[in-house]
């Protein structure tokens, strides 16, 4: 069953492909990409399943052994995350049928939104560090790309700040690859977790991990960091920036959850003391910038940078119930927040804008409208019985049990803020009346269709998430007690390999 | 040798940083390229750098006879420079188009994705310079 952890990878990429070939065949194209992430979702499912009943799923590439090789490996965290990035992209694909115009379609639009996906699901699968390194290139010029493709002077403005500090975390990350490559001879990461916590490495191991750090906490936002995703995520089409934002900052954080629970395992409070001021300002900083704004995805971009923050309580802490509520905040949010980004756009077709300032009137235009911004506003907010509740419960709880009261306290005063923003989009959008000189256009019933069946798709998510927490709450907690075991995983992937290396003697039997 | 290439790479990146905090996109970009290099270096040093010891073992063996530089970082350098000069050329083209554009690279002057009190050009949303270009690129 080897092959369900590349299929992730296989079906984008041969869909961008296809798409690409397609060229002006427009609808052709768009089938391709709701076909590819059907058959993406599909793929993933039949993963999480394999490794719900037996454990990680691992694929040596070319059969070179680890860690000589470059490993595939899906554990529960990895294999939730693909589900949900076949769910968000289907959503986005279809959505993208009545979003996408078409100059940026014969642009190669669908091409790279497959890339795109191929990339995003190839960083959660790979156990390898440069092989993550690639991934997040594959993705980066993918999103450069598309968000580039309208080609409008915001476009090209946002897009210029996007690229320039993107390509600088990159090069961080290379630069941290090479340091831990010098200090420890490998780049597999269950071996650099052997190599790292039995103290055989040489040299700047520590400093290597900073680096790691601020690579990809450039790439999640995180305070002091995250200054070019505001600037940049307002601008492409709203298919686009529900994409961005559903997946690639999460991205980042998967990939610092990844190393430093796995690399830096054993470093005595280092992962803790580096995290603990970071998640605290990202969360407070984020909402205090969404509070200044007045332009929807403005509002919504900042308010990815604060959610971030309740992810790195995770970090924060380490303890299991904190990695369990970072892991559910994580499958919580990319389905939240693209969701919002969708809602997003369309308020942008009945008003022609989002600023905030210009909108209005909307609960008596489009109440069902409303209703499907409501859903996911307040999950983000962190309302009952929606999963945002369960999720931001969890970040609490886990602060209350390392008896870190500070923590409770920032993670719930920034919760009020999320529902003053929420209430503010509410009231601004939807409940006042339409300001003098509003435009007020309807879209084609076919235009709604597509835009309004995504949105409503991940609407009953959240209140499946919501209502049966429980089962995501296991899932959840699984995933977190593979990350807080390195040993497992390290076994699981180097087999016999760790048997000749390791000095000291492995208990369970493999 | 080691030595040497830490002093190369210093200069690099000392440059790279200079270029960096650079107005004008170009330069910026260069800045970013030259920083580029010197971690392509980095990652050639962790290797170790040692003259005409090919990492080649004899027919009979089963190990390399004496120390080689390990090739690994040669082809992660490779990997690199390539990926590395994809997004130049697509940065340089986005730098391009954008000149074209907007009439000046100066980040300063730019500012239509977070207009501020000074710069020249309206947001798209909400303005109705804004609607004509969306129009025009539809």
């Amino acid at each position: 069953m080897t092959w369900l952890v590349v299929a992730p990878i296989l079906f984008p990429l041969l869909g961008a492909i296809l798409a690409a070939l397609l060229g002006r065949r427009r609808v052709l194209a768009r089938g391709v990409a709701v076909a590819v992430c059907i058959g993406m979702t599909v793929s993933a499912v039949a993963l999480l399943v394999q490794v719900w009943n037996h454990g990680m799923v691992t694929m040596a590439v070319g059969n070179w052994a680890a860690p000589f090789g470059i490993v595939l490996a899906a554990d529960h965290l990895s294999a939730v995350l693909t589900v949900i990035t076949g769910i968000t992209g289907l959503a986005v694909a279809v959505y993208a049928v009545a979003d996408i115009d078409r100059l940026r379609e014969a642009r190669g639009y669908h091409a790279l939104f497959l890339v795109l996906l191929a990339g995003v699901n190839g960083a959660f699968l790979t156990g390898d560090l440069f092989n993550l390194y690639v991934w997040f290139e594959v993705m980066l010029i993918a999103s450069f790309g598309m968000v580039a493709l309208g080609r409008t002077r915001a476009e090209l403005d946002g897009a210029m700040r996007y690229l320039a500090l993107n390509i600088v975390a990159t090069l961080m990350f290379l630069l941290a690859i090479a340091l831990l490559f010098g200090s420890t001879g490998t780049l597999n990461l269950a071996h650099l977790h052997v190599i790292v916590s039995s103290g055989q490495a040489e040299g700047a191991v520590l400093a290597a991990g900073l680096l790691l750090a601020v690579a990809f906490g450039m790439k999640a936002a995180v305070f002091p960091l995250f200054f070019w995703l505001p600037a940049s995520y307002h601008t492409p089409a709203f298919a686009v920036s529900a994409i961005f934002a559903g997946l690639l900052t999460k991205v980042g954080v998967y990939a610092l959850i990844r190393v430093f629970t796995l690399v830096f395992a054993d470093q005595d409070g280092f992962v803790q003391t580096l995290f603990w001021p970071v998640a605290a300002a990202t969360m407070v900083v984020g909402v205090l910038g969404a509070a200044s704004q007045t332009e929807i995805r403005k509002i919504l971009s900042f308010h990815i940078v604060s959610q971030i923050g309740y992810m790195l309580v995770g970090l924060a802490l380490l303890t299991p119930i904190a990695v369990t509520a970072a892991v559910f905040y994580l499958i919580h949010h990319i389905v939240v927040k693209a969701n919002l980004f969708l809602v997003a756009g369309v308020i942008h077709r009945y008003c022609r804008t989002n600023d905030l300032a210009l909108t209005g009137g909307l609960v008596r235009r489009a109440p069902w409208l409303a209703v499907l911004f409501l859903v996911p506003a307040l999950s983000l907010a962190g309302i009952p019985p929606l999963s945002g509740f369960w999720a931001k419960l969890l970040i609490v709880q886990a602060s209350l049990d390392a008896a870190d009261l500070a923590m409770a306290a920032v993670a719930l005063v920034v919760g009020l803020f999320t529902i003053f923003s929420m209430i503010k989009i509410w009231n601004e959008a939807f409940w006042k009346a339409p300001p003098d000189g509003a435009v007020a256009v309807t879209p084609s019933r076919r235009d709604l269709r597509f835009l309004c069946a995504p949105v409503a798709m991940l609407a009953v998510l959240t209140i499946c998430v919501g209502l049966g927490a429980g089962p995501a709450f296991d899932l959840a907690q699984r995933a977190s007690a593979e990350l807080l075991d390195p040993r497992s995983y390290a076994r699981a992937i180097l087999g016999d390999f760790m048997v000749l290396t390791s000095n000291e003697p492995l208990g369970a039997p493999r | 040798m080691e030595p040497y290439l830490a002093v190369v790479i210093g200069l690099l990146v000392a440059a790279a940083v200079y270029l960096m905090t650079d107005r004008h996109m170009v330069r910026m970009l260069f800045g970013v390229a030259l920083l580029g290099t010197a971690v392509n270096l980095v990652v050639f040093v962790s290797g170790d750098v040692l003259r005409g010891l090919p990492p080649l073992i004899a027919v009979d063996a089963t190990t390399p006879n004496g120390e080689v530089a390990n090739a690994l970082p040669q082809a992660l350098v490779l990997t690199a420079i390539v990926i590395g000069f994809g997004l130049f050329s697509f940065a340089l083209a986005l730098v391009f188009k954008t000149a074209q554009r907007f009439g000046t690279a100066d980040v300063d002057q730019l500012g239509a994705a977070e207009p501020t009190a000074d710069s020249k050009f309206s947001p798209v949303d909400g303005s109705k310079d804004g609607a004509a270009e969306r129009k025009r690129a539809a």
